[in-house]
Parts: structure tokens; sequence; C-alpha cells
């Protein structure tokens, strides 16, 4: 080790001090009308000590650990192994995939409703993040405002519902058109902007949508949100225990049964995978076209790609149209699944949790998009034991994947596209 | 085809083109030469319609079109290469041919989700188009690789490839010899010549290398400083005491 590492160890020691006595070491106490400052438990400061000595020892010797770290995917007995033919590949996927889907299906019958609540959570993240992957992964446009139009989506529904009365199958279409069409504005100002500055830009346009919604509060409602929002109803039948709306029959009674919360539960569940299925089987279909092929090609080189006569403001439109759908699509069934929404479910860290989603799977894989959205959402559910401190373990894991996996768990595999010779 | 009248570019204060004209006609290899940071690249730039020139005419095939974007000058058949190979390195080179040919294909969505006839169709051709000039330039092989992945030579080549899929009526080459060995200059000449007398495209090349340029051009203007120096067959610059000047310092 060097004399520079042991500094550098020393100081992020003392920044660990400095940041954490005043937080954990000091205590306001209020004694009447007055504030008074007091000092914490013994072990408090052993803890904070503690802290210390091991950022110390971390920074001292990070090189090594790092490098421990490096070798891990040795340990992985799949690492060294040759790729698979691309036929075989593609087999083994769609079975894969097949059998998810099938697996889905019947799931939500053999477990409790609050898994089956959490699964439906877990298919909105879905979709949000495949529409994201089209932006990011695939046009490489950096969007930290996404659940802008997520939130558009969720919004249209509950406001066309609280006013019109609309339906959720009628709602469904025109949130996502008019998310689309918010995609779309926002794409004409940010055309020429890429990287950082795109980011800053949509980071405050997803801003922009969550404070217009929390202060028009003559429309929205303002923090105090939307309730009432309808269930969807399967050909017109409902799945409440009593029919709200006129005409309308009841899920139960029709097939005389008897009432349970759960049906409501499953059939939200069954929209949801329908819905996350046809996003997933779109888009896939979106990457193999032309479209696709130019949302790359921008993403690997924008001025070669424009001297091949592709247009850069169709292109990003595109991308940043589709996306912004697909999340459209994914609120109204949030919006619907909630009854309640209001601009909290709709702030910085969704749009954070998103982007982390579609880069931990791997930039513009679907199959490793889905696998991380299934994991990040359930994760914190697990670590729900552990309280306070799930966040942490959270983070922690991000940290740890990137460095043992930057390209995100399944990165992408280029189609392979046999070529007849020409004569 | 190609006629530039009195192209000038200013940067600020610096003039980086000035009263530059050159003319292409049909079927016919006019190049380029200067010492470096003689404005020739910008002279491609403003040509391509990535620079809006400040001053003069680009008519091709009679239509004024400086300060046209860029996407729409190579849609109407002016493709270039760059100094530096600019390929999509992380898609596959069959996939770098494909985005190319992005205008001949059907872009309509619905057309594609549905995959109708005429979308099928005209992927087929747009993937036999790339079959053939992958095995015109020997790269038949490689089609899956990933084009980052291909040697400077064969990305060289793919580029020159990928400009010829859109089915150009104008190839403006940057460079195209710039880091090849002698072996493959020797290729690139045969494929350059070959390129206008069975495809029947015009070329304009910027190249340092004066085999090649000697070789293969019908005609060379020589800029110096932004400024035109001389014009002419290969044997007239050859003997041109300006444009020697130019190259090898006053005495």
């Amino acid at each position: 080790m060097t004399a520079n590492n042991y500094r550098h160890a020393l100081f992020c020691a003392v920044v660990t001090l400095i940041i954490s006595f005043p937080i954990l070491g000091l205590n306001l106490e209020a004694k009447g009308v007055k504030i008074t400052l007091t000092g914490a438990q013994t072990s408090t400061y052993i803890a904070i000590a503690l802290a210390a000595v091991a950022v110390f020892v971390f920074q001292a010797f990070r090189d090594s650990f790092m490098g421990v770290l490096g070798k891990l995917p040795n340990l992985n007995p799949l690492a060294g192994r040759e790729p698979m033919e691309q036929s075989k590949r593609v087999k083994l996927e769609s079975w894969i995939l097949t059998g998810i889907v099938v697996f889905a299906l019947f799931w939500p019958f053999l477990v409790s409703r609050g898994s089956v609540d959490l699964a439906t959570l877990v298919l909105i993240y879905i979709m949000l993040a495949l529409g994201l992957n089209v932006v990011v992964g695939l046009a490489g446009l950096l969007d930290l405002g996404y659940v802008a139009f997520y939130a558009v989506g969720a919004y249209t529904f509950a406001l066309l519902s609280q006013y019109t009365g609309i339906s959720f199958w009628m709602a469904l279409p025109i949130g996502a058109l008019l998310a689309g069409v918010t995609g779309m504005i926002l794409g004409f100002p940010v055309l020429r902007l890429r990287g950082d500055y795109l980011a800053i830009v949509t980071l405050g346009f997803g801003e922009i949508i969550r404070i217009l919604l929390n202060n028009w509060t003559s429309l929205t409602g303002g923090p105090n949100g939307i309730g009432g929002i309808p269930e969807p109803t399967l050909f017109g039948m409902e799945f409440g225990r009593r029919v709200k709306e006129e005409g309308n029959t009841s899920f139960h009674e029709t097939f005389g049964i008897a009432y349970s919360g759960e049906h409501k539960v499953i059939f939200l569940y069954l929209i949801a995978l329908v819905l996350a299925v046809i996003t997933a089987l779109i888009i896939r279909r979106f990457m193999r076209m032309p479209v696709g092929r130019a949302w790359e090609a921008l993403r690997e080189d924008e001025i070669a790609a424009r001297s091949l006569g592709l247009s850069r403001t169709a292109v990003k439109l595109s991308a940043f149209t589709i996306g912004a759908f697909f999340a459209g699509f994914a609120g109204t069934v949030f919006a619907s699944k909630q009854g309640f929404i209001s601009p909290e479910s709709f702030v910085f860290l969704e749009s954070a949790i998103i982007l982390a989603i579609v880069v931990l799977g791997g930039m513009g894989s679907q199959l490793g998009v889905i696998l991380a959205a299934i994991a990040v959402t359930i994760l914190p559910e697990l670590a729900r034991e552990f309280s306070e401190y799930r966040m942490l373990i959270f983070g922690a894991a991000m940290v740890l994947m990137m460095v043992w996996r930057p390209q995100g768990l399944l990165p992408v595999r280029r189609i392979q596209i046999t070529l007849k010779k020409q004569e | 085809m190609l006629d530039v009248q009195n192209l000038s570019m200013r940067f600020g204060g610096l003039l980086a083109v000035d009263g530059v004209s050159l003319d292409v006609q049909e079927r016919e290899i006019v190049s380029i030469i200067g010492p470096n940071g003689a404005g020739k690249t910008t002279v491609f730039n403003c040509l391509s319609g990535f620079y809006k020139p400040t001053g003069g005419k680009v008519i091709f095939e009679g239509k004024e079109i400086q300060g046209t974007p860029d996407y729409k000058i190579s849609r109407r058949g002016m493709v270039r290469t760059f100094q530096h190979v600019r390929l999509f390195t992380q898609m596959t080179v069959v996939e770098n041919l494909l985005v190319a040919q992005h205008r001949h294909l059907n872009t309509n969505m619905l057309a594609g989700l549905f995959g109708t006839p005429n979308y099928k169709e005209r992927e087929q051709s747009a993937l036999d188009r790339a079959a053939y000039w992958l095995e015109r330039v020997g790269l038949l092989d490689l089609a899956n690789r990933d084009a980052g992945n291909l040697a400077y030579g064969q990305q060289r080549r793919l580029e020159i490839a990928r400009c010829m899929v859109t089915e150009p009526k104008l190839l403006m080459l940057d460079e195209p010899a710039a880091g090849l060995n002698p072996a493959e200059t020797k290729e690139l000449n045969q494929l350059i010549v070959s390129l206008k007398e069975d495809y029947n495209v015009s070329v304009v090349l910027i190249e340092h290398d004066m085999s090649l340029v000697m070789d293969i051009s019908d005609r060379i203007n020589v800029i110096n400083q932004g400024k035109p120096l001389a014009s002419g067959t290969p044997e007239e610059i050859r003997h041109n005491d300006d444009v020697i000047k130019a190259y090898l310092g006053e005495a």
C-alpha cells in the first residue's frame, strides 16, 4: 500500500465522522417550548467510530477487495462455456418465455392475495421498464423524467372517470395515446440534446408534470389526489360486492359463486399480465423492424446515421413517443389497481427505479429487463424484516451488481441473419 | 451533375473555405487534395449538409442544395464516408447495411407489426442487396460479426459498402486509404474504379495517398488554406508549380 492510499483512506474516514456524528450523535430534544441539544448513548458513539474504522479499512485495501470481487465471475460455472447456437438459443428462449407466461397465468390461484397484489405491481414495472428500454436502452436517450408519462396515463384515467365516468377499457387507449402525445411534445425541444443535457431537461420535465398535478388543485385535487377510480370490468361485470354502475352485473352473481375480494385482485393481475405480454411482444417486434434498427443506429453514431438518410427528428420522436405510450399503458393500470392516485406516486424516485431496472437488466435486453423488474420490486419486499435497513441493503445489492456485472443481468445478444449468396 | 460555385465557409473570424468551385460529371472520379488543414473536409461537410455554407452555391442535378439538411441530401443520392470510420460498432455487419437502406424499406410501423407482404418483400430485397455488397467487398463470411470487431481495413470496406447499398449517384470518400497497407490500398483502388465503371457512380475523393489519387482520378482540385489553388488532370497537376510549392514549401 502506498502512503497516498492511506491518506485517501484517512480522508474518507474523517468524512464519515463529520457526516455521521451530527446526524446520529447529537439529538434535539423538545422540553416544553425550548429545544435542547443532548448527546446520544455511548453505544452510538462506538458505532460511529466503528463505521469510520470500517470505511478506513475498506478504502485502504479497496483494490484488493475489488480484485477479489472481479474474480467472482469465475465462480459462475457457466462463465467459460461456448455461446449457444442461435437457433437453439431462440428456441430455448421462446420455451422459457412461454413457460413463464403459462406459469404466471395459473400462479395467482395458488398464492395469497398479498402476493398477487405485489405481482401486479411487478407487471406494471415490467411494462414501464420495457417502455423506458426503448428510449434508454435502444435509442440511447437518457430520460430521467419517464415517470411523467406514467403520471399522464394514470391521471388521464382518473380525471376522465371523475368528470365523464369513462370505463377502464375506454381509458386504456386514451391514456396511452395521450402519454404518447406528451412524449412527442417533450421530444421536440430536446431533439438537439444528448447525454447529460438531455437527462437534465427530462428530469425537469418530470418535475414540472408532478408539480403541475400538485398545484392545479381545481382540476386534479392537488396533493389530496383523486379517489374512487373504477376497477376494470369484464364484459360489463363488476367485481365489487355490489354493482356500482347501472346496467352492469356483478361477477360473482353471474357465475353463481360466493363473493370474494380475491376475484378482483386476480382479475387485475391477469389484465396486467396480458398487457405486459402485449407490450413485450410489440416492442420485440419493433426491435427487428427498420424503426428499431434506426434507434440503435442513432445511439451508436448520430452523425453516421444522418449521413445515411435517417432523419434525427423522426427517429428520436418515435422513440420518445413509443416509450411514453407504454408508460401511459402502465399508468392506467396503476390508477385502476390503486383506486386512488396522488402526485406522491410520481416522484423522481420512481423514474430512478425504472432506470435502475433497465440498467440492471442489461440495456436493450428484454428478458434481462423483465428479470430485473422482478428482482428490483421483490427484493425490498423480501428484505422487509430488516425494516429501516432494507433500502440500504437494496443499495448495496445494486452497487455489488454493477461491480460484478456492469453489462447487466442478461446483456443483449444480436440477432444473427443468414444471408444467401448473391450471383 | 454536381456543380459547386464559389463555396465559402466562415467560422467566426476564420475563413475555412474561400471561393472554392468544382464540378463533377457523370461517371467521373474527382479528387480534392491539399496540405493538412487546407479545408478539404470542410468542403465535404458543406456539400453533404453537415455545415450550412456561408456563401456560394451547391447545385446537384440542377437543384440548389446548399443549406438542405444532411439526411435529405443523402436521400437524393449524395452519400459520404468519414475520415475516421463511423460504423455502428455494436450492431452486426448486416445490420449496418440494413440501417443504410432505411429509405428503401417499408417503415410503416403497422405494416411491420403485422408483417404485410410488401414489408417482407422489401426486407428481403434489402437483405439480398446487403449480401451482394458484402460479397463484393469480401465480408460475407463476417456478416454476423459486430462491426466494431472487424479489422481496420475491413471496417473501411464496410463503410463503402454501407454507402453503396443506399444506391447513391455520387459517392464522397474522405481519405478512404488512411491507415491501409499498400495491398489494401491497391484493392481499394480497384474497388473505386469499379464503382465508376460497373455501377455508374461518380466519386469525389479526398486523399493524401498520391499514388492512389494520380492513378484513378479523372480530374484533381487542389486547395490550399481554404482557397482553390489549381485544378486539372493528374498530369497537369503533377507539373503545376504552385502545387509543388504548396506541398514542398517555397524555396
